[in-house]
């Protein structure tokens, strides 16, 4: 066994044990296993979102974009900036709610502000729809860095066996609170090695930053702005502002908020996690330092490209402390993705269909869940040929669109109704879906169009024909009542 | 339904350099600490949001006192 693999179990280890103690001395119901009985202060809050929210899709797949597409993965420091300023004035009208009626899950608001179960169970399937493809993302960042670090030892798929069993496993005994322990430590080794790549690389290969994109320049010319086509500044824009509104539509974001112990905490972190969101710089200008030290990473094969110039760069014993922290930013946010999604299927898809459950059998069903959740990620992450970035723009199409129906029905009588909600979401999820599986884009449709309107991300239109079902069937079904 | 208060527009700036600002700004040169202009413009703005919030969350605590102080007034 090399050294690299050694450090990473040590710290796989490291993490069960945080799991373990965080759950000594309480009994674990499920409010505890999933909201952490509500008793989490900023600091805590702000770990638990941080974990979410910088995750292999960061590490991994904002070097890979960096490094395969250049100046549009600047998007992804983007989105999250505006998300935040959104944050300040939403968060706390959702939490003032979700506190008030004990809510769980994010289908438990849904039902609550439009009455109707039904739709909570949609929105559920919306959820899980698009956690699905979250989980895959990182399992397939768990893969590469366990095969990568092992250097050669462990294939792709062995690899990702080892990493879906070590999730299973954490999941099932910690919970929320070994979410929230791990995330410390993840968050400050994810710090350290970002911010230490991204300053050491450069100027080792290139002696500063601003030789380096000069060279990058001279190799590729354009890399380093968006192109006139394809992914042009339409793109980026319509990019930006659906990723951010979908930003907190993320159920497991969004019930993370549940657990806020007050509405302060939510002001607080909209200051201070943008400061945090630039780790993401860091990130690139390894991508970047990449490019002209290990060329030919074409497609999906991007996604290697800092565990690679890594290898380059540095001994096993090194490469194994950055494996390990790319190994958190995996296993924190795949333990608490892993998680939703089964207290999804649990509470909010079985428990409407089997009345008269107990909040004891839900609670086991959502445990015996976990595996079952596990395999069929595993499934996609062997089958689908997909780089991380692009994994991650689909399950964001899939929840921008409760986007809407959650705004209006933030007022105090939400100006939507039950069949306008499900009518909307119902027509923007099938957009998705078709436009995804069909690979259809604006470009296919009207190939004579400018390309200001055919580069626009898909995800608007939508969004756009969501918005207009949903206003047309609420303006007819509220007439009626 | 209260008005909004003036200095809650604040929270937009940083979101409108961006949506907005991103068209003009997409360009190499002039290197800003050694990133390409369009990097450095994007870093700008993640910076000011955090400014930007935080101003405006001081500024809507000045203004929750100040409410608080002006319903007391008016109930004595």
């Amino acid at each position: 066994m090399n050294p690299a693999l050694v450090v990473i179990g040590l710290f796989l280890a490291l993490s069960f044990a945080l799991g373990l103690l965080a759950r000594r001395g309480r009994t674990m119901n499920l409010e505890q296993w999933t909201v952490g009985g509500r008793g989490f202060g900023a600091l805590f809050v702000f770990l638990l979102m941080a974990g979410e929210i910088y995750t292999t899709f960061t590490f991994l797949g904002g070097s890979g974009w960096a490094y395969g597409r250049g100046a549009p993965a600047f998007y992804i420091l983007c989105y999250g900036a505006i998300a935040y300023s959104i944050s300040y004035f939403l968060l706390p009208v959702i939490w003032r709610y979700a506190t008030t009626h004990q809510l769980h899950s994010q289908a438990d608001f849904f039902v609550r502000k439009y009455g109707s179960p039904a739709l909570g169970v949609m929105v559920s399937l919306v959820g899980v729809a698009a956690l699905i493809p979250y989980l895959v993302l990182q399992l397939k960042g768990l893969g590469i860095i366990v095969s990568e670090t092992s250097y050669g030892a462990l294939s792709v798929p062995a690899a990702v066996w080892i990493s879906v069993t070590a999730l299973v496993v954490y999941v099932i005994i910690s919970g929320v609170h070994g979410s929230a322990w791990t995330a410390v430590v993840k968050d400050i080794m994810i710090l350290a090695v970002a911010v230490a790549l991204g300053l050491y690389l450069p100027w080792r290969y290139y002696g500063g930053m601003g030789p380096m994109f000069d060279a990058i320049e001279q190799a590729k010319p354009g890399f380093l702005t968006l192109p006139a086509k394809g992914m042009s500044v339409s793109w980026f824009v319509s990019t930006v502002l659906l990723t951010s509104l979908g930003f907190y539509m993320w159920p497991h974001a969004f019930a993370s908020t549940y657990t806020a112990k007050s509405e302060d905490v939510f002001r607080k972190n909209a200051a201070v996690m943008p400061l945090y969101q630039l780790v993401l710089l860091f990130v690139f200008l390894t991508g970047f330092a990449a490019i002209l030290q290990v060329p030919g990473l074409v497609g999906a094969q991007a996604d290697l490209s800092l565990l690679k110039v890594t290898k380059l760069a540095f001994p096993p014993l090194v490469v194994g402390l950055i494996g390990a922290a790319g190994l958190l930013t995996a296993l924190v946010p795949g333990s608490m993705i892993l998680m939703s999604a089964c207290t999804i299927v649990a509470k909010n898809v079985c428990q409407p269909l089997l009345p008269g459950s107990s909040e004891h059998t839900i609670h086991r069903l959502a445990r015996a869940m976990v595996p079952v959740v596990a395999l069929v990620a595993v499934y996609f992450t062997l089958h689908g040929g997909e780089a991380i970035v692009p994994l991650l723009l689909l399950g964001y199409n899939f929840v921008t669109q409760l986007f809407p129906s959650l705004l209006l029905s933030l007022p105090e009588r939400p100006l939507a109704t039950s069949a306008g909600v499900m009518a909307g979401i119902a027509t923007g999820v099938a957009t998705v879906s078709w436009t995804s599986l069909t690979g259809t884009t604006f470009a296919k449709l009207f190939p004579s169009w400018p390309s200001v309107i055919t580069d626009l991300n898909i995800g608007i239109v939508a969004m756009i024909a969501n918005i207009v079902v949903l206003l047309v069937v609420s303006a007819l079904t509220r007439k009626r009542s | 339904m209260r008005r909004v208060p003036l200095h809650r527009w604040l929270a937009t700036l940083p979101g409108l350099l961006i949506l907005l600002g991103v068209p003009f700004a997409n360009r190499v040169h002039a290197l800003v600490l050694g990133m390409p202009f369009l990097l450095a413009w994007i870093v700008g703005c993640v910076l000011l949001t955090s400014l930007v919030m935080a101003i405006v969350g001081r500024l809507d605590d000045r203004h929750a006192a100040a409410e608080r102080r002006r319903d007391r007034e008016r109930t004595s």
